[in-house]
């Protein structure tokens, strides 16, 4: 009788289910993983350390371009440690665009968690109609900073401009008549704020569409129920946040426990699972986009409402006006000394965690006092999910080990970093 | 600093005998390198802290803080916790005794969820964890060299590489590109601008 012995396969670095550049060692014994090892590190770009040798402005950039599907969330954290060191209050408009934008990127990046499992498991339709709504929101990024992806558009301090009084509208084509353009542009002829109210109004009806696809399917079931349970006692200790936690029944949401900006002002529910397998955390994603549908919906009617200030008027963090520059000797010094030496951020040590999409965000600073970070540290949720790989994937078949992968949720640029 | 904030410094005075200093709303605690492991574990299990859930942990450098000459150790590690129980954070830093040889004792029996943050933190500062069952690196490449995120590793790094068409593989050659700063740093002297 041959020899039977365990297997070792490389999944990734080069794999569309590795969601990125994941080297995963699988060990297998038959079509049973029995060790993983997750390499990771083959996308590092030592964002912390460029941080060191740029100013506190020029760095901010850098955080779209770590989670790349969740951009804002990521701004948000670096931009409210900023904000703590320096003792700035935020204008209150300031604060509901931010949570508006944050529950827009909640959205896309659960649009596209979802789809991605889906694609994973082989269900390739909800995947398609998902994108099609992440166009709409991408727009929305677009319209506000002019980037579909890498924003910028939280500054310290506050928000770079105001919401702009018009949606941009497709342009007439040779592939397109008269009429289908008419179709494309009938809910872009507003503001920006008519057009995310008009998708806040058919976006639980596309919820809808892609939980017909999913939740009672049966084949969907087979392949996430009872894969990859995690006890809340295990979640907890393995550091996990966000749908993850709250996945195996953990009631944990900084944007309730910890509230942060307006979100103690806002009406939601949080959305808690219970049995804490790939099948409750599907649940619970899909659960948060109708509550940040909901959020969203509350923050167009206050934005409407409420015209203001988007940045502070506090210079030593934010420019000045073009106008006073020109006309005031000590608004150009605060303008010349900005964009020359950057912003000096007191010396002392702050910590500020958003609640992302993907769990706890945070970023910590150390300043010395200089216009650079002394330290810069990324706390991403995703590099504590995937470090859980080897305990979860264990004893489950080879193609279980890609549906856990999917359902932790990871972006490589904010596990390696 | 809020009530919930003097309840928890208070409870921390009186549990681990060290008080915790307040900025910006945050407490930090300093413990020594030889009570590190003591005072997280008491942080973890006594009933008036209960601090379940380690959200970070990063090395730190502090070579050329402030561009002033250094007093006390150079490298340490920063814990950030959190108690789900009571609602409170709390970040607890503890300094390696040995410039040299910086070394900690691991907390991954814990908080398993530490493991990838301590090789992070092994990875880039040389931080040595002692009882961490799997001390590999983690970001940097196979085979690297040195510890990047310490201070006097340069941003540019030692060896670049490329392929080679002649020899067929992937060589690994000095750097040839030149560090340049576009904007110096400076740290202002005290007083600035206030006189």
């Amino acid at each position: 009788m041959a020899e039977i012995r365990n297997y070792t396969v490389n999944l990734g670095p080069q794999h569309p289910a590795a969601h990125g550049v994941l080297r995963l060692v699988l060990e297998l014994d038959g079509e049973v993983v029995q060790r993983a090892d997750p390499h990771i590190g083959l996308l590092h770009r030592a964002t912390e350390k460029l941080a060191e040798s740029r100013t506190w402005i020029q760095s901010l950039p850098y955080m779209d371009r770590l989670d790349y599907i969740s951009m804002m969330c990521s701004e948000h954290a670096y931009c409210m440690a900023m904000e703590k060191l320096c003792g700035i209050e935020v204008p209150i408009r300031a604060q509901y665009i931010r949570v508006m934008f944050d529950e827009i990127t909640r959205i896309l990046n659960h649009i596209f968690g979802v789809a991605t499992l889906g694609l994973d498991l082989g269900a390739m339709t909800v995947f398609l109609y998902g994108f099609r709504e992440r166009e709409d929101l991408l727009d929305c990024y677009e319209a506000v900073s002019g980037a579909r992806m890498h924003a910028a558009y939280y500054r310290p301090g506050g928000v770079y401009r105001d919401l702009p009084d018009r949606m941009p509208q497709y342009e007439a084509q040779h592939t397109r008549n008269a009429r289908a353009l008419a179709a494309m542009n009938a809910n872009r002829q507003g503001s920006l704020l008519d057009f995310i109210d008009d998708f806040t109004t058919r976006f639980p009806k596309c919820v809808d569409d892609y939980e017909t696809l999913l939740t009672e399917n049966r084949i969907w079931k087979q392949r996430t129920v009872g894969v990859g349970v995690v006890s809340p006692e295990q979640a907890i200790g393995r550091g996990f946040t966000g749908p993850m936690l709250r996945g195996s029944g953990v009631e944990w949401d900084l944007r309730r426990k910890q509230p942060y900006e307006v979100y103690d002002r806002l009406d939601f529910d949080v959305v808690v699972g219970v049995n804490g397998d790939t099948y409750d955390r599907y649940l619970v994603r899909m659960d948060e986009m109708r509550q940040s549908n909901r959020i969203i919906k509350q923050c167009v009617d206050w934005l409407r409402a409420n015209p203001g200030p988007v940045m502070t008027d506090n210079h030593k963090v934010a420019p000045p006006t073009r106008v006073d520059m020109k006309a005031n000797m000590e608004e150009l010094i605060h303008h010349f000394k900005l964009f020359t030496e950057g912003i000096h951020v007191p010396e002392g040590e702050a910590y500020a965690g958003v609640e992302g999409p993907k769990g706890e965000f945070g970023v910590y600073f150390i300043s010395d006092g200089a216009n650079k970070p002394y330290r810069m540290k990324l706390r991403s949720p995703a590099f504590t999910h995937l470090s859980a790989m080897d305990e979860l994937a264990r004893g489950h078949m080879l193609a279980d080990a890609v549906a856990i992968i999917s359902t932790l949720d990871i972006v490589f640029g904010e596990i390696d970093r | 600093m809020n009530s919930k904030l003097q309840r928890l410094s208070e409870t921390l005075e009186r549990v681990l005998g060290v008080k915790p200093v307040a900025h910006v709303g945050e407490l930090t605690v300093e413990v020594a390198a030889g009570r590190y492991l003591e005072a997280a574990r008491t942080l973890r299990d006594h009933p008036e802290l209960r601090f379940e859930q380690l959200i970070d942990l990063c090395g730190v450098d502090y070579l050329t803080y402030g561009d002033r000459p250094r007093e006390g150790a150079r490298f340490a590690a920063v814990l950030h916790l959190v108690s789900l129980t009571h609602n409170w954070r709390l970040r607890l830093r503890a300094f390696c005794a040995d410039d040299e040889f910086p070394l900690l004792p691991s907390v991954v029996e814990l908080w398993p969820g530490v493991n990838w943050f301590e090789r992070e933190a092994f990875d880039l500062f040389g931080i040595v964890f002692e009882g961490h069952p799997d001390l590999r690196r983690i970001l940097t490449d196979y085979g690297f060299v040195g510890h990047p995120f310490r201070k006097d590793f340069p941003i540019s790094g030692y060896v670049e590489m490329r392929y080679d068409p002649e020899q067929r593989r992937v060589v690994y050659e000095p750097v040839t590109i030149e560090p340049r700063e576009v904007t110096p740093r400076v740290v202002r002297e005290e007083q600035y601008g206030t006189e």
